[in-house]
């Protein structure tokens, strides 16, 4: 069975000028133990995507959909019933998230605050917590440390750590490993796959605007464009067969070791992202596209592929005449 | 043209400044016309720091940096302005570099007030429209309009446009485009490259993305906490990584053709305090360290032509060099 679904869903952004369509209409699901990497340019709306499944706040507005965790409705409407499932089911790790948090307060005092909510004792769930530090190579004295005393790389491993303490089904990792080093990237991009792989969490959503990070350790990749799915494939067919003029586009772009100015010219993508204001007609990736024609300005619809497990998506109108 | 000789610089800390904190150790380094030159390092490894010396932004602590052979720490009054004309930063966030009450326009008003007080508006306007051709703006596109009308990649090459205008020769380039898309992120180094070839323009280009850095430079200077730990021309660097440290930043960039390979990283001794030995000492991978390590510090060898490392297992064939850089070739650019 599928571990999440998510049908159509549309979160917008209320501002005075009218509605921002962050999320407009956008269908995918995700089985057991898969790890998904949500790419896309900034403002794109994948952390949109994300948030919105952890916490719907105002200036957030929930417009439309259908989220099924493990076949149970996941009622992201109400903030309230949702607080039952936060934590415990569905979990976040924002990208800046000890930095965001009450300097004043130590690392356990904040992890006993988050448990009394769900009311478990700080005793009970030590033996695990303790395993799981040792486990990413935290000392336990972390506990007793200030959020603003542990390094960038510190921090990602105990918010990992803290965020998935109640194995939740479905964890939201939104640009973990954005503002961190190369080195200490690659430990925390780790440590996510080892977590999935030891059952800690059901299955990951990554975030990042990083194809390449997400080559290393997703299973499949989403990428979206300006509120709506482009393409979504496994990670190898994606990157090395894209068939959406977007996704070809955003790897080609991408420099590899060994690519030299002075031997192929990258090229980026020309002009810029429409406003989510008022979107364009049809396909949304229209007006940067080298391979528009008429067809276009009618919506694309979403061609989906089954190959053997494997589902491919995509909506472009160049993939629907392959297949009449 | 730019040279670092023996740049250290000592951050005092505490109320009192009883600690100290070694930010740049002894580094030294040339940039030549024309060459583009990627300084790689973490966060922490004072990458930043440099370029804020050769801005100066920050004064060194000791040694000194010399722009066409006299030294910018003695600039003053009318030298100062003509260094600012000739050396320009363009940084990380293009929105803060940016009153985001007034219109983009208004660098280039400053620039002109400042610097061309006696050129006529119409020809400034032409020389204007001229240096945003050069980076791919069209003028009607991006003049008149306040800077959250437009994109990071379009304020990040306005403010090269800028540079451009002063007809800088050495820019220095601290993580100009990590803020940047992937897709918009190419365009700019596109840019760098093309004004390198056009114009000869030289770029200290400050990153802690090793493949970005390999795409447009000619030589790389690896910093590892103050110190220039390999350097050279940037295909044996990349080719041949001979340091430690640089094999495995190599090792963990997510590449789109291999995946990971699996090398124990060790995470802790991160911030291991520095003893007198190799700075790199306590997170070294190889097996067989020995006394030296801990108890001396290697000096910068010259392993093959144009590749020099700073690490004790190269001792004894090679001769020592003082230069990280353009040592022995001139303005050749490979």
């Amino acid at each position: 069975m599928e571990l999440l679904a998510v049908e159509n869903l549309r979160v917008y952004y209320q501002t005075l000028r009218g509605d921002v369509k962050a999320v407009d209409g956008v269908t995918f699901s995700m089985s057991p133990g898969e790890i998904m990497g949500l790419a896309g340019e900034s403002g794109c709306g994948k952390s949109t995507l994300g948030r919105s499944l952890v916490l719907l706040k105002p200036p957030m507005k929930y417009v439309g959909g259908k989220v099924l965790l493990k076949g149970t409705p996941l009622p992201i409407w109400d903030k309230k019933t949702m607080a039952s499932f936060r934590f415990s089911e569905v979990s976040l790790i924002p990208q800046y998230a000890l930095s965001a948090l009450n300097p004043t307060r130590k690392v356990k005092k904040l992890l006993t605050d988050i448990l009394w909510s769900k009311g478990i004792k700080f005793s009970q769930i030590f033996p695990e917590l303790r395993r799981r530090m040792e486990l990413v190579e935290l000392p336990l004295e972390v506990l007793n440390m200030y959020p603003f005393e542990l390094s960038g790389g510190m921090k990602q491993r105990m918010v990992m750590v803290l965020s998935t303490l109640l194995n939740p089904s479905l964890l939201i990792a939104d640009e973990v490993t954005s503002a961190l080093d190369v080195s200490t990237q690659k430990a925390v991009a780790r440590m996510l796959v080892e977590f999935r792989d030891r059952k800690f969490v059901g299955a990951i959503i990554v975030i990042t605007h990083d194809i390449s990070l997400l080559y290393q350790i997703a299973d499949s990749i989403f990428v979206m464009y300006a509120g709506k799915l482009m393409e979504r494939g496994s990670t190898e067919d994606l990157i090395q067969r894209p068939k959406h003029p977007y996704t070809q586009l955003l790897v080609a772009s991408l420099p590899r070791i060994g690519a030299r100015y002075a031997q192929e010219k990258l090229q980026g993508i020309p002009g810029c992202p429409p406003s989510l204001l008022e979107p364009p007609q049809g396909c949304r990736f229209r007006t940067r596209c080298p391979r528009t024609w008429e067809k276009c300005l009618e919506e694309p619809p979403l061609v989906t592929t089954k190959d053997g497990d494997l589902t491919w998506q995509v909506a472009c109108w160049l993939a629907v005449d392959k297949h009449a | 043209m730019l040279e670092l000789d023996r740049v250290t610089k000592i951050f005092r800390l505490g109320i009192f400044g009883r600690k100290s904190l070694k930010a740049v150790d002894q580094v030294s380094f040339r940039v030549n016309h024309g060459q583009v030159v990627a300084l790689i390092g973490e966060s922490g490894s004072g990458k930043t720091t440099i370029g804020k010396m050769i801005l100066r932004l920050l004064p060194a602590t000791s040694g000194t940096i010399l722009f066409e052979g006299r030294d910018i720490a003695k600039f003053h009054g009318r030298a100062l302005k003509e260094y600012y004309r000739q050396v320009q930063g363009v940084f990380q966030d293009p929105f803060s570099s940016y009153n985001p009450i007034f219109k983009v326009d208004r660098i280039f008003n400053i620039v002109q007030k400042e610097f061309f007080p006696k050129v006529s508006a119409q020809k400034w306007r032409e020389r204007q429209e001229e240096a945003l051709c050069a980076v791919g703006l069209t003028p009607e596109e991006v003049l008149g309009k306040y800077p959250h009308q437009l994109s990071g990649g379009q304020l990040q090459r306005l403010l090269i446009a800028r540079a451009l205008l002063l007809e800088i020769r050495l820019l220095v380039a601290d993580e100009i485009i990590s803020m940047l898309d992937a897709s918009t992120r190419v365009d700019v180094l596109n840019l760098l490259a093309d004004l390198k070839n056009a114009q000869g323009l030289s770029v200290l280009f400050i990153t802690h993305d090793l493949a970005l850095a390999h795409y447009v430079s000619d030589e790389a200077l690896i910093l590892y906490r103050g110190n220039i730990v390999e350097s050279g021309d940037i295909a044996k660097v990349f080719g041949s990584p001979l340091h430690p440290y640089t094999q495995m930043l190599l090792l963990s960039v997510p590449r789109l053709d291999q995946k990971w390979e699996d090398v124990e990283i060790k995470l802790q001794a991160q911030s291991a305090p520095l003893g007198k030995g190799c700075v790199y000492y306590h997170r070294c991978f190889v097996q067989e360290k020995e006394k030296i390590c801990a108890n001396e510090k290697p000096g910068l060898l010259e392993v093959e032509n144009g590749h020099f490392v700073a690490c004790h297992r190269f001792r004894e064939t090679k001769k020592e060099v003082r230069y990280a850089t353009g040592e022995t070739r001139g303005t050749s650019t490979s």
